[in-house]
Parts: C-alpha cells; sequence; structure tokens
C-alpha cells in the first residue's frame, strides 16, 4: 500500500505544469546564488563564521531568550511565550479582540503557517490578509506556500493573471509581471489604510539590544509592523542571537543564499513601539516566542544543529527531490531537505518519519547549507531512530523490514554465506531478474554476471593472501 | 601519498554481482602500472546500503567483517566512490565508542578511491588507442561532494587522446538511485532516473561514463526501457579498454 506521502508525491509529480515552474525558478535561484557568491574562500569563511554564530545563541539559548525578553520589555514591547501552536494562536486573538479588531495584515511568516494561524483567526471571525505578494496569490487560490521563501514559486504569470481576474474582475487583465504586481500593489494600499492590526515573523532576534530584525523586498513588511496601531512579531525560540554585530554575517549569508540578493531591498530593525516624541509607528508591539517541540529538538546535542536554519531555502532550492515534487509533494508546512528533518522532530517520526526517507543523500543540500546544517547526517540520524522502532511502528511492515536486514547483515557478515548466495545469484540469474519491484517498473533489469569478481579474480591470478 | 607496492583490492558488492569486467579491468590497470595486487576473498559489502538505511547494528556486523579481511598496511582501492565514501567518511563514525573504533580508522585512512589512485597517486599516463568518439561522464554525488574525487575521473578521460566528453544538462544533479531510496520512493527516483536519462540521451553520445555503478545501473537501465541508444561503462572499464599504460612517472 502506498502512503500518504508517496500518494501526494505522485500527484506532485503528475502535475507537469507545476513542475516546469518550480524547475526552472530553481535553476534560477541556484545560478542567483552562485553568483552573489563569486569568491569560494569568502563563502567559506561565511559559513564558518555562520555556523558559530548560530552554535553559540544556540549553546547559550535560555539565558539568551531571558537577555531578549528584558530587553524587547526595555524598549517597551510586550513579551508572550507559547509552548505551542494552540497557545500562540490564542495569544494573538486575544490581542486583536483587546483591540476590536476584525482584519489582521500579515507580513510573510512561516511560523504563522507552522500554527495554523490563518484558518483559527478566520475560524473567529478574524480576516488574515497577506499583505507580500506570494502569499496573496497563495491565499486568493486557497492553497499553502510551497517554497519558504518564494511560496507561490509552483505557479507562473499567466495562473496568478487568471486567479486575479476571477478575484478582482472589475479590473482589466494581464499577463506581465508589472501589471500583476501594480493590481496587488492597488488592491493591498486600501488594507493598509484601513486595518489597525499587523503581524509579522522574525528573521532574528537581537538579545543585546531587544531588536527584531525582519528582511523583505516588498516593503509590505515594514507596512504591516510600521502603519498599524499594533504590531505583533511571532517567532521560533531558535531565532534569537547574542549580539548587534552577530547580524551582519547572517544577513548578508540569508541574502545571498536565499535570492542571490548583496541585501534585501527593505531590512527592518525592530526596537519597540512609537516613542512619545516619534511622528509614526504602532503605539503597541508585542513579540511572541514559540516553542512548539523547538526545545526538544534542542536537547539532543546532535540533533540540535537543525535549529541553526536561519530559513533562507537554499536546501531545497538544489534538492533534486524537491524540484520534482515542490512543496506541496511534502504536505508539511517546511519542506525540502530542512523540512525533511525539523518536520519529523517538530511532529514526530510516527507521523512524519517517512520525509527522512525521501532522500537520495545526495549532499546537495548540506554543501549549500550558509550555517552549515549537516542534513544528510541527520536524515541518518532520524533513519536510525526509526529503525530503532522508539517511535515509527508500522506494525508487520517495519517488523518485515527489521527481519530482511537483519538477513542481509547475516549473508554479508559471514564469507562463506555470501559466496553460496552470489553463486546461487549468479548461476540462477534470470530467476534474479524478476524479483525487483519497483526498481524494473521503470527500468530495464540489471544484467546478472556470470562469474562473480570473486570467481574472476581467483581465476586470473590475484592472490588473496 | 607515493606509489604503493602492493594494494588491496575492494571490489564493491554490485560489481562483484552486476559488473565484475570492471572490477577486473581495475585490478588489471594497478597491476600493469607495477604494483602488485591482492584481491580478498573474504570481503563481501562495505555495510552503506543497511548504514543508510538507518540499521546501524547491521551496517557494524556486515563492516566488521571488511575490517578483518582488510586488515594491513596497504591502500584500499575501491572502484566506486560511494562505497569508498562510506569507508572512509562514515566507518569512524559507525565505530564510535565501540571496542573495534580504532581498526576502523585505521581501515578508513587507507581507503582511495579507485580514479583518484590513478590521477593523484599513479599520475598514470593513458595512451589511447581507441577511435575517436564522444563520452559523457556521470559524476557521483560521493565523487562530487563527499570525497572530491570527481574532478579525477574526468582528468583520466581528458588524458585519452580521442575522447571527447561532453557534459550533460544539470550535470550536477542526483541520478535519483540513492540506495534503498528507489525502492521506497520508486515514484520520485524514477522521474530524477527519468530526466537524467534523457539528460545524457540529448547529448547524442553514443556512451555514459562513470566512475559509480550504482549510478550507471540506475541511468542505464532507465535508459534502455526508455529506449535511448547509449550505452553506460564503468570507468575503469573503458579505461582498460582504450589503453595501454607508458612508463609511469
Amino acid at each position: 500500500m502506498r502512503s500518504e506521502f508517496r500518494l501526494r508525491a505522485e500527484r506532485s509529480l503528475a502535475s507537469q505544469r507545476a513542475r516546469g515552474n518550480i524547475r526552472r525558478a530553481m535553476d534560477g535561484l541556484i545560478l542567483k546564488r552562485r553568483a552573489a557568491f563569486p569568491d569560494l574562500d569568502e563563502l567559506e569563511r561565511l559559513r564558518d563564521q555562520g555556523q558559530a554564530i548560530r552554535d553559540q545563541a544556540l549553546a547559550n539559548l535560555p539565558e539568551l531568550l531571558e537577555r531578549l525578553e528584558r530587553r524587547c520589555a526595555t524598549n517597551g514591547m510586550h513579551v508572550h511565550w507559547a509552548e505551542d501552536a494552540a497557545e500562540a494562536n490564542r495569544l494573538i486573538l486575544d490581542i486583536i479582540r483587546r483591540h476590536g479588531g476584525h482584519a489582521v495584515l500579515k507580513g510573510k511568516s512561516m511560523v504563522s503557517e507552522e500554527i495554523g494561524l490563518n484558518a483559527f483567526l478566520a475560524g473567529h471571525d478574524i480576516e488574515p490578509i497577506e499583505t507580500d505578494l506570494g502569499e496573496l496569490i497563495i491565499q486568493l487560490a486557497r492553497e499553502h506556500p510551497s517554497h519558504i521563501v518564494a511560496p507561490a514559486v509552483h505557479k507562473d504569470r499567466r495562473e496568478v493573471a487568471e486567479l486575479f481576474a476571477r478575484h478582482f474582475p472589475e479590473e482589466p487583465y494581464g499577463e506581465d509581471i508589472e501589471h500583476l504586481t501594480a493590481l496587488a500593489r492597488r488592491m493591498m494600499r486600501e488594507r493598509f489604510r484601513a486595518t489597525r492590526i499587523g503581524l509579522s515573523g522574525v528573521n532574528f532576534a537581537v538579545a543585546e539590544t531587544g531588536t527584531l530584525c525582519l528582511v523583505e523586498n516588498e516593503g509590505n513588511g515594514r507596512l504591516s509592523t510600521t502603519a498599524p496601531d499594533v504590531h505583533i512579531a511571532i517567532t521560533g525560540i531558535e531565532k534569537v542571537i547574542a549580539r548587534l554585530e552577530d547580524l551582519a554575517p547572517l544577513l548578508t549569508l540569508l541574502t545571498r543564499s536565499a535570492t542571490g540578493q548583496p541585501i534585501t531591498t527593505y531590512v527592518n530593525l525592530i526596537s519597540g513601539p512609537r516613542k512619545p516624541n516619534e511622528l509614526d509607528g504602532p503605539h503597541e508591539v508585542h513579540l511572541i516566542l514559540l516553542d512548539n517541540g523547538r526545545s526538544r529538538i534542542h536537547a539532543d546535542p546532535e540533533l540540535r544543529a537543525t535549529l541553526r536554519c536561519i530559513r533562507c531555502g537554499a536546501c531545497m532550492n538544489h534538492c533534486p527531490v524537491y524540484h520534482r515534487i515542490g512543496g506541496h509533494g511534502y504536505g508539511t508546512v517546511y519542506p525540502g531537505p530542512i523540512g525533511a528533518i525539523l518536520e519529523p522532530q517538530l511532529q514526530g517520526l510516527e507521523r512524519q518519519g517517512e520525509l527522512a526517507q525521501a532522500s537520495t543523500l545526495c549532499g546537495a543540500c548540506g554543501e549549500v547549507c550558509p550555517v552549515r546544517i549537516p542534513i544528510p547526517d541527520l536524515l541518518n540520524r532520524l533513519r536510525f531512530e526509526q529503525a530503532q522502532g522508539r517511535a515509527l511502528r508500522h506494525g508487520r511492515r517495519s517488523g518485515r523490514e527489521r527481519f530482511l536486514w537483519r538477513l542481509w547483515s547475516l549473508i554479508h557478515a559471514s564469507p562463506a554465506s555470501y559466496r553460496r548466495i552470489s553463486g546461487f545469484v549468479t548461476r540462477l540469474r534470470i530467476l534474479a531478474r524478476i524479483r525487483l519491484g519497483p526498481w524494473t517498473r521503470t527500468r530495464a533489469a540489471p544484467r546478472i554476471a556470470a562469474r562473480s569478481l570473486h570467481v574472476l579474480a581467483q581465476r586470473e591470478g590475484f592472490r588473496d593472501d | 601519498m607515493t606509489k604503493p607496492e602492493s594494494i588491496l583490492f575492494f571490489g564493491t558488492c554490485l560489481i562483484d554481482m552486476a559488473n565484475p569486467e570492471a572490477g577486473l579491468a581495475g585490478m588489471r590497470l594497478i597491476e600493469r602500472a607495477g604494483i602488485r595486487v591482492r584481491f580478498p576473498q573474504g570481503q563481501t559489502c562495505c555495510g552503506q546500503p543497511a548504514y543508510n538505511a538507518g540499521y546501524r547494528e547491521e551496517a557494524r556486523r556486515v563492516a566488521r567483517l571488511q575490517l578483518d579481511v582488510l586488515a594491513g598496511d596497504e591502500p584500499i582501492l575501491v572502484p566506486s566512490a560511494s562505497c569508498a565514501g562510506m569507508m572512509r567518511t562514515h566507518y569512524p563514525r559507525l565505530f564510535e565508542g565501540t571496542p573495534d573504533a580504532a581498526r576502523a580508522g585505521q581501515v578508513a585512512g587507507r581507503v582511495v578511491e579507485f580514479c583518484d589512485f590513478l590521477h593523484r597517486v599513479l599520475r598514470i599516463e593513458l595512451n589511447d588507442l581507441g577511435p575517436p568518439i564522444r563520452v559523457a561522464v556521470h559524476h557521483s554525488c560521493s565523487a562530487r561532494r563527499q570525497l572530491l574525487v570527481a574532478d579525477a575521473a574526468t582528468a583520466l578521460l581528458r588524458r585519452l587522446a580521442n575522447v571527447s566528453l561532453v557534459e550533460p544538462d544539470h550535470a550536477h544533479e542526483c541520478c535519483g538511485f540513492g540506495g534503498t531510496f528507489a525502492i521506497k520512493e520508486p515514484e520520485i527516483s524514477s522521474a530524477m532516473a527519468g530526466d537524467k536519462a534523457a539528460a545524457v540521451a540529448a547529448t547524442e553520445v553514443p556512451l555514459l561514463v562513470s566512475q559509480d555503478w550504482g549510478c550507471l545501473l540506475n541511468i542505464g537501465g532507465t535508459a534502455k526501457q526508455a529506449g535511448y541508444a547509449y550505452r553506460v561503462k564503468h570507468i575503469a572499464e573503458f579505461l582498460w579498454e582504450r589503453t595501454e599504460v607508458a612508463h609511469e612517472k
């Protein structure tokens, strides 16, 4: 029986249009990243630095979070802690209700996807308004992001034009990018004027100064965090860094790895609400620090590296599996290689363990990760945990798998039994061809030799001793 | 590393049963360079399939046998970057904290991938006797990213005067084999292999060469099923067929 993941992947594979769109976009992003790091020595130095900064922050996570809370409070922000998605959603709803809000302007936030905020708010008669162009497209199409940086990357401009035509029938139809962005901008301006509550994610939270850093290219992040009376920022607890000076290397790693940009069009450093002598900015700023399984990951010295992630998306941009099935094929909020290690840890191996299997361990992700997360090694670790049966119990299937590997190991751990089996296979090689299951569905059966190398080597006089 | 007097040849289980000619060609090439080649008959498999599937105890059981049969001081030659990568980089990790840790490290340190050995250690000269041919080369992910020996394969092929090398589209990308991945996620694996096989076909070469038979089993099988005309060949066999070795430096 095919797993849910396999069925979903199959659907994604069958969607030729989306596959083509993703492939083209990823090819472009790969080239842009490469061009952004012309000096490979500099890149490796930066990666070392990025890893060190993130590792240091994670090593001191509890202290840094407390310092962040104190500094943010000193700056006039309200800091909240959320154990899980439900608590985060509840906190956000309470803030909105306290201000009598009926809608929220949303800057791009993957954590808001993680907690299922949009559905939750809609269920409480509060309209979430996505202001990032990609997120807006996804929202109109009633889909989920297929990429953590470029949420609508699976759609081409014709699809977007058709989508806009359906939702804004009074507007003239057009398929070129300028027309589409101008249209989205016009729609958005109205909402920015009228909505009193904004919500955003956070790229980095600086403990030393109580500063929230937010990068974006459309200005919607700045508007969502400054135009409304209330700004709610939500982030995972791992996003904290110690010092302001840590920001520069991480920012350049992030933007160059993600989109090949030396810097994003907007870099927002948010350090609290409007002060008495200031003319703009929100009157109230809330920071919600979400755990949702992260401290559990943090407790494991090896798996902790997962939390170094700065969400640049380079791993998925370079992943051949992601190229084929896109974010929707994974069926999780975080797709691609980072999703394949993060989601099984956030949601548990019993629910998302198969993601750890959905990799050829080709290493392309680890090679480009700006903070050197050893993704293939961590996939291997999660597979080990699965094989241990600590979490995943597929009943008969996992029992059979374990049995087969034990049998395989017994055969290959004994020269005599290996010789017997290889003699058997080479003699009965016609028979061996039939039993290859999924392999031969799309491949001609491999040729089995009439005599093994063991036999040939001996015959040719290559000695054993 | 300087040129050794003798080496141990670790043929890999895939070559053992699916392409022993490549293993034999590899041993002959090394022998022709004046090095004594030993083939320990007790060898089986490096253990990578179980290791990558998460079955570490089973992988250790199999790897331990290789530690036994590969004891000694000579370099261990492996005609696969994938298997060599397992032995070189993962054996120390696999045996960490076990009584076999020291000898696992010793064996790992002696493992050399075949092309790397010919190119970097022997600096082998290749006298191309074959007719002119265009050839596409596929580098395994282990060669490219784990052991960094992809360049060695390219360098060897470039020494063949009558061979012109062609790089297929998206050459940097994995072929989709991935060991048990091909069995566990056959749809994605087939999609990757299909793209790879098609990219090679688009170059219109008659032959695809690689230092890893696993990839070629995948790409070649897919190409054959798809009706593409090119064949696949392990680089050891290709080099052997086309050359005689001049005096090595």
